[in-house]
């Protein structure tokens, strides 16, 4: 009996929301088996079989794993299946690309953004943006897991994996990578930090939001986040948007600016360990989750926090 | 070139759900009910590309109760030709709306399916890559932009980092993310047209489907509920409950 997990990495390092998987994987019992598809990845390969509790990194390195595409991931992990009894992958924007792909290949139903496992075949998952919490069961052969991050620890290192090469599935040539608009920032990860500050409507403007808001970040050493409307307005990129549907973030601090605290923003947000609310109305809904509820001009406050600190 | 848009039936988004007390489920009696809204920017982009000249049919289909014609009759009215409806009382998960799905597209050939990327109620985000992956066709989630042309399809994709581009071969499956487009609003006119265009019904059986659900739901229960906060008079007190109280900074 083991578990795979699917690693997410750049082909150079891990990308901190496998460690999580780790974890979850690590609830199940039985082995872990990690898999790691990529091209020259060896990098990832190594930071992988460094992880505590694993016994097998499974290497599949090939020019055509090098973009990460759904069609060639899910083929390849499809071929692989054979003695697993759960497959796991983060629920992170590759995890749910991927992940429906090779269950449906299995015919088997996939269990999304799983936030507790009470055994093998039995686990818990938010639905309606997190109003609720479904205890669900599997009675299909093999489970297809997607895991919320935020909900697991990261596992540990000092693990002594072997690694192991496999063969590389065919390539489909279906979908070709033209190009990447990443952001690049010095910041921690947002999914990933320790303090998140974001903004929402209430900056006005991109140039506000980055004006007021990052001298904040930066003596918090703070990742930056945003809602929908600050998205959607263009103050920032996508990659910023907490939410349903956007990013779960569950930092020991929150720090939510000129935000109102729609239930899409909340599902994103209300595991947070301190909430702190900066809003003008003191009726916004946001005070209803706040630890430490402001009621006051962002523009006022903020710079006065950033001078206090 | 033919697009096909799934359309689901669910809770509208401005509505809190309660939980059951008794843990079966959330309270649907008398909950306002809309497209889900992710699929009404589906519906947008498919009626966009038929403008445009690059689809020459655009047909909705929901899976779901007699209900779900509602839902069918909206995106008719943004400018779907036509609608199909599997009817059914079961719960249909992903899993098994994407097999109805195929079996349709094995019937009627459409280059290109565009569903929303998620299903605001189950919160799922698997029906379009399960369907893709039943095709054997490609598939482009999350797009914030979409442009076909000879026989390819690119389409920009909200991912963690940013933003990345695809070309995919044509067919093929493709969701939305909210950036997508804005969808417009029906106007009273194309609501009267919507009741004229046709609309098939088909049972799963018919299709050769078998929907029985594949995860079964224990139990439902609310999250557990933050303390109650406190209201700070100013920003030095703000710092101090920071510091010397919950000490996260
Ligand atoms: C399908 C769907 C999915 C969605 N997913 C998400 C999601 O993932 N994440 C998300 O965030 N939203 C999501 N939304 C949108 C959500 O419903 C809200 O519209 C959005 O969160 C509102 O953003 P906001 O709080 O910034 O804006 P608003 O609701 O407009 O709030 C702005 C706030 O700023 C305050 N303010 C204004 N000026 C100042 C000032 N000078 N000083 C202090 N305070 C000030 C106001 O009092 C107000 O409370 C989704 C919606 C749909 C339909
Ligand atoms: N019952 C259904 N009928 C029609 N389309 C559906 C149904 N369920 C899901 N979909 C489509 O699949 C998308 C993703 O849903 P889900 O995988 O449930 O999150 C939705 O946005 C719809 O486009």
């Amino acid at each position: 009996m083991a578990v795979l997990v699917i690693a997410e990495h750049d082909n150079a390092a891990l990308k901190a929301a496998t460690r999580n998987t780790v974890t979850a994987a690590a609830r199940l019992g039985g082995d872990i088996h990690v898999l790691v598809a990529g091209s020259g990845c060896t990098g990832a390969a190594q930071a992988a079989a460094q992880l505590a509790g694993v016994a097998v990194v499974k290497v599949a390195d090939a020019a055509h794993y090098a973009d990460q595409t759904a069609e060639n991931l899910a083929a390849l992990i499809v071929a692989q299946k054979a003695g697993y009894t759960h497959i796991l992958a983060a629920s992170t924007s590759q995890g749910k690309n991927t992940m429906p792909r090779v269950a449906a290949l299995l015919d088997v139903a996939q269990i999304s953004d799983i936030v507790a496992i009470e055994d093998a075949d039995t686990f818990v998952r938010p639905i309606y943006a997190g109003n609720a919490l479904a205890t669900v069961r599997s009675g299909d052969a093999v489970k297809v897991v997607t895991v919320r991050t935020t909900a697991f620890d990261a596992a540990g290192q000092g693990g002594g994996a072997k690694i192991e090469a496999i063969a590389a599935a065919p390539d489909a040539g279906v979908a070709k990578l033209l190009g990447r608009e990443l952001t690049k920032s010095a910041r921690p990860e947002l999914a990933a930090a320790k303090i998140v500050v974001s903004g929402g409507r209430g900056m006005g403007s991109g140039e506000n939001y980055h004006k007021v808001l990052e001298p904040l970040a930066d003596k918090l050493g703070a990742a930056l986040g945003a809602s929908r409307a600050a998205v959607d307005a263009g103050f920032v990129s996508n990659d910023y948007q907490v939410g349903q549907t956007g990013k779960i973030v569950a930092p020991q601090l929150y720090i939510a600016v000129g935000i109102s605290g729609a239930i899409q923003h909340l599902a994103g947000m209300k595991d947070s360990k301190v909430i702190v609310a900066i809003n003008k109305d003191p009726d916004a809904p946001i005070f209803q989750v706040a630890d430490y509820g402001l009621v006051a001009d962002l523009f006022q406050a903020v710079p006065e926090l950033v001078t206090a600190l | 070139m033919k697009v096909f848009v799934p359309v689901k039936r669910v809770v509208d988004y401005n509505v809190k759900v309660r939980v059951k007390s008794d843990g079966t489920g959330v309270d649907l009696a008398n909950v306002k009910m809309s497209m889900n809204p992710f699929d009404e920017i589906a519906i947008e982009e498919a009626v966009r590309l038929k403008e445009a000249g690059v689809a020459t049919e655009v047909v909705a289909i929901s899976c779901g109760t007699a209900a779900s014609q509602e839902t069918l009759r909206t995106a008719l009215a943004i400018g779907a030709d036509r609608a199909i409806l599997v009817e059914t009382d079961a719960d249909v998960q992903p899993l098994a709306v994407a097999k109805l799905l195929k079996a349709l597209v094995d019937k009627e050939g459409p280059q290109l399916v565009i569903l929303g990327k998620q299903a605001i109620d189950d919160d799922s985000n698997q029906t379009g890559q399960m369907l893709a992956a039943l095709l054997g066709w490609s598939q482009a989630t999350f797009a914030s932009k979409v442009v076909i042309a000879g026989g390819k399809a690119a389409v920009t994709r909200e991912v963690d980092g940013g933003l990345e581009t695809l070309e995919l071969t044509m067919p093929a499956v493709v969701t939305t993310d909210l950036r997508l487009n804005e969808p417009r609003y029906a106007t009273l006119p194309n609501i009267m047209k919507a009741k004229k265009k046709p609309l098939d019904t088909f049972k799963p059986a018919d299709l050769g489907v078998d929907v029985a659900p594949r995860l079964t739901t224990l139990k439902v229960v609310e999250p557990a509920k933050r303390q109650a906060g406190i209201k700070v008079a100013d920003v030095a007190q703000l710092l101090d409950k920071l510091k010397n109280e919950a000490k996260v900074i």
